[in-house]
């Protein structure tokens, strides 16, 4: 097993190589001075050149790669263009933020799919399975930005019962998952940002669920005169490692931050963080956050299947 | 048994909704502004996301040498006394001021403000040799002091600024130059990052603390040396929030109760529900800078026609009424604005002046951007553009880019761009030099300045030489009237609109005065309980 993780952390390092090529090249591809949010629009050619001079863009690119990897590797990503912040503060910081909504988001989103599944699954073709088709259909159909707006003018505007936007009356620097008012911010960016997870791990389920139950060894279960409670542990047992992998996946997706969620309750998430540096091409903070979040993404999927081998030794031995 | 289950936990569920109870995230005696911007500006001087940082951060923490008048909903915003009392031109050297500083003004540190202060912050702002340069400043402001030579201490409340060119107005430039504290930034060893978190100006608010890309609050100075200014309420508290839909839900949920920019479509709903909204005229331009280089427009009679194509009250009507028809770099309002030729609605007209051109189809491509600052609503506002412009015999291609593409072509010049003959960047137009000057002056050609198409124009440049030589502020007056009425003569732009910058306000915020300008003054507002 220590080799094995030895070994995904190994195939960890070319990952985040090509994700920061592949990064670099595309924010250098893209039209647009990285300097726009710091100059104004009509910056002369003499300030941008004293400015890119100071900022290190006046290096040809692959040269600009080179320094920067080799800062990366010291643990150093830079200073964000437009804060003035560094970059692994702005990033960690947005990145904890966006953890507090996953945090939230999935294990709400696996209770609720995973036992609508689970039914569905159980009762293939009748008036319930069909419900929860329509439901997951829906929840991966509706646009979420749309129901964030939606929500908001239901709790928020109308009924006056659940704050708007932000994370918490203070902000994220003293918000607390231990305070019910802290809380309160959390109800409406969680529900829409589980809607997607709900309609996918649902039908994931309930595709698992309702192949399991044909299989041969739950006809011998059933002819051991095994009570359908006990069939049933047998079964979501056996469709775990695939939800678990489908929520992995998920979760990996959501930690990147959901920028129109974030957008739209104003969370200081990752999403929220990548969405404004890419508008102001602060990129430095797009280097670091996508980088570091495609580490995040990597570590999810070890870390699923790692649980995965431990509920289902088959995976292990494979 | 089961229904009396389901009676019972919708009771719970009920009698836990007050303990969701609404809170309103603010104390009493807050005003909480929803700025449009995605990230708290920056608080070492002058302020980044554009001049909505210089209007809620830079202006509230600090002071410039000139200030804006910013007390008349009636009357164009112009410039005051502010940390210089008076500016007076060298009768020897025309290009030397003279500024005589406030006395008695102390920094929020408890320092006092004297002219080795100002000349500190101009060493900081434009000499890469001093250890206080800081770069990030040194690009804010250099737009704005590229005609600064040098600073001299007369006295301890006098200094003198030379100018590289003779140039009447340059007091205006020095309105967007903020002073900082020298006390702090010693104590801080010019450390720019620990600045931004305990920042110390004049200004009529003092800093108290910041969560990053979420909040910024400051407190009223009351020790302000603009007794007049000194701020009634409790906290001032800014929040970027770029969405204007959550901005709205914001105001209206009573989480802020001063937004920017509501989205024209939910302002019926805003008063609907008793909010204030309010607009005004101020120094907007948007219109399209034109291709003077190559192209259909370098001929008078194309650009003449384009104006006479543009249906203006149609665009007014399309933005539900939340602008002012434009129809010449400044508004009406403007003291400036003299009495030149407008080109109002004439599709005839302006059919056959693109006959008498002989460009039918006339075919022009015009680069514009899907969102950006300033830019209103570009989409369907250069659709309705395009559609006025075929009816009368163009034939328009759009260049589609996003706001950071469009402003590099915008800083590059028409010459690097000869297939784009013109540009939609909305342009501030505060002042004479921003209004005008800067679109026209051969000084000004791209890159170098904001005359994108290079412009030129000899009739021009002679009233450019006389404005900059003239002191006299009446006459001065006289020849930036001129300069409009010649700038409109030669359509040098197609004009469109000008924004009105609408806010909205709730009905609690009593006394705040919308002035025609960029910049506003929150020191009035009273909270009502």
């Amino acid at each position: 097993m220590l080799a094995y993780i030895i070994r995904r952390i190994l195939y960890a390092i070319p990952i985040a190589f090509g994700v920061s090529v592949v990064c670099f090249s595309l924010v250098y591809l893209a039209p647009g001075d990285p300097l726009q949010t710091i100059l104004p629009a009509d910056a002369t050619a003499e300030t941008i050149e004293i400015v890119k001079k100071e900022y290190g863009f006046d290096k040809p690119i692959p040269v600009q790669f080179a320094l920067w990897v080799t800062r990366v590797v010291q643990g150093d990503f830079g200073v964000s263009i437009s804060s003035r912040r560094p970059v692994i503060d702005e990033v960690m910081g947005s990145l904890s933020n966006t953890l507090v909504l996953t945090g939230f988001a999935i294990p709400f989103a696996f209770m609720i799919g995973f036992t609508m599944g689970t039914i569905a699954g159980c009762y293939p073709g009748r008036a319930i399975d069909r419900f929860v088709t329509g439901a997951a259909v829906m929840g991966v159909s509706l646009p979420n930005y749309w129901l964030g707006i939606v929500l908001v003018i239901v709790f928020a505007v109308e009924w006056m019962v659940l704050p708007a936007t932000g994370m918490g009356p203070s902000g994220s620097a003293s918000f607390s998952i231990f305070s019910l008012d802290d809380l309160r911010y959390l109800v409406l960016p969680v529900i829409t940002l589980s809607m997607i997870p709900i309609g996918i791990l649902s039908r994931t389920t309930r595709a698992a669920v309702a192949e399991i139950r044909g299989q041969d060894f739950i006809i011998t279960l059933r002819a051991k005169g095994l009570s359908e409670f006990a069939i049933i542990r047998h079964v979501v047992k056996n469709a775990m490692p695939g939800v678990l992998a489908v929520m992995g996946l998920q979760f990996g997706y959501l930690m990147g931050g959901s920028i129109l969620i974030e957008t739209v309750f104003t969370w200081p998430g990752s999403g929220f963080l990548l969405s404004k540096s890419i508008i102001n091409r602060d990129i430095p903070v797009l280097q670091g956050s996508i980088l570091l979040l495609a580490m995040v993404f990597v570590a999810t999927n070890l870390l699923v299947d790692l649980l995965q081998s431990a509920i289902d030794p088959r995976i292990r031995r494979a | 048994m089961m229904t009396n289950f389901r009676v019972a936990v919708l009771a719970a569920a009920a009698a836990a909704l007050p303990a969701l109870a609404p809170a309103t995230g603010q104390a009493q005696g807050t005003v909480t502004v929803a700025m449009t911007a995605g990230d708290l500006p920056i608080t070492t001087g002058s302020a980044d996301q554009g001049f909505e940082g210089m209007r809620f951060v830079a202006f509230n923490l600090y002071d410039a040498l000139v200030s804006w008048d910013l007390s008349k909903f009636d009357k164009a915003a112009d410039v005051r006394p502010g940390l210089a009392t008076a500016w007076d031109i060298d009768p020897a050297n025309h290009k030397r001021w003279i500024l005589k500083l406030r006395q008695g003004v102390k920094w929020h540190d408890g320092c006092d403000f004297t002219a080795d202060d100002v000349v500190w912050n101009f060493d900081r702002y434009t000499n890469n040799k001093s250890p206080a340069f800081d770069t990030f400043q040194f690009a804010l402001t250099r737009g704005y002091i590229t005609n600064f030579e040098s600073i001299e201490k007369i006295d301890s409340h006098t200094v003198a600024i030379t100018t590289k060119t003779v140039d009447s107005q340059f007091f205006y430039n020095l309105s967007l130059v903020v002073m900082i504290s020298r006390c702090r930034a010693e104590a801080l060893k010019f450390d720019w990052k620990e600045y931004v978190t305990q920042p110390s100006g004049t200004g009529p608010f003092r800093f108290v603390r910041s969560v990053p890309r979420e909040r910024m609050e400051m407190v009223p100075n009351k020790d302000y040396w603009d007794r007049g200014r000194v701020a009634k309420f409790d906290r001032l508290v800014l929040q970027p929030m770029p969405e204007p839909a959550t901005r709205t839900a914001a105001l209206l949920s009573g989480q802020v109760n001063f937004i920017e920019a509501p989205a024209p479509d939910t302002i019926p709903r805003l008063k609907s529900s008793g909010m204030n909204v309010i607009t005004n005229s101020y120094p907007h331009n948007w219109a399209y800078q034109l291709n003077f280089v190559s192209g259909p427009f370098t001929d008078v009679r194309v650009r003449r026609a384009a104006n006479y194509a543009i249906n203006r009250p149609d665009m007014k009507e399309l933005l539900g009424g939340i602008m002012d028809e434009g129809y010449s770099t400044i508004p009406r309002s403007t003291p400036y604005y003299g009495n030149p030729v407008e080109y109002k609605f004439d599709p005839k007209k302006a059919a056959a002046l693109l006959k008498e051109a002989n460009c039918l189809p006339c075919n022009v491509t015009l680069a514009i951007s899907t969102s950006g600052s300033g830019q209103m609503q570009p989409l369907p506002m250069n659709e309705l553009v395009k559609s006025n412009l075929e009816a009368v015999g163009f034939k328009v291609n759009f260049d589609v880019m996003d706001w950071n593409a469009l402003l590099d072509v915008g800083r590059g010049g028409a010459d690097k761009f000869p297939k784009i003959h013109g540009i939609n960047i909305s342009r501030a137009a505060q002042d004479p030099w921003y209004g005008l000057i800067r679109h026209v002056s051969k000084s000004q050609w791209a890159p170098a300045g904001s005359n994108w198409g290079k412009y030129e124009d000899a009739a021009t440049e002679d009233l450019l030489l006389k404005i900059g030589a003239e002191f006299d502020a009446s006459k001065r007056l006289g020849l930036l009237k001129q300069l409009n009425e010649r700038m409109n003569d030669q359509a040098i732009m197609v004009w469109v609109a000008h924004d009105v910058n609408p806010r909205a306000l709730s009905p609690k915020l009593k006394g705040f005065v919308q002035a025609q300008s960029w910049f506003q003054d929150l020191t009035p507002i009273t909270i009502t309980p």
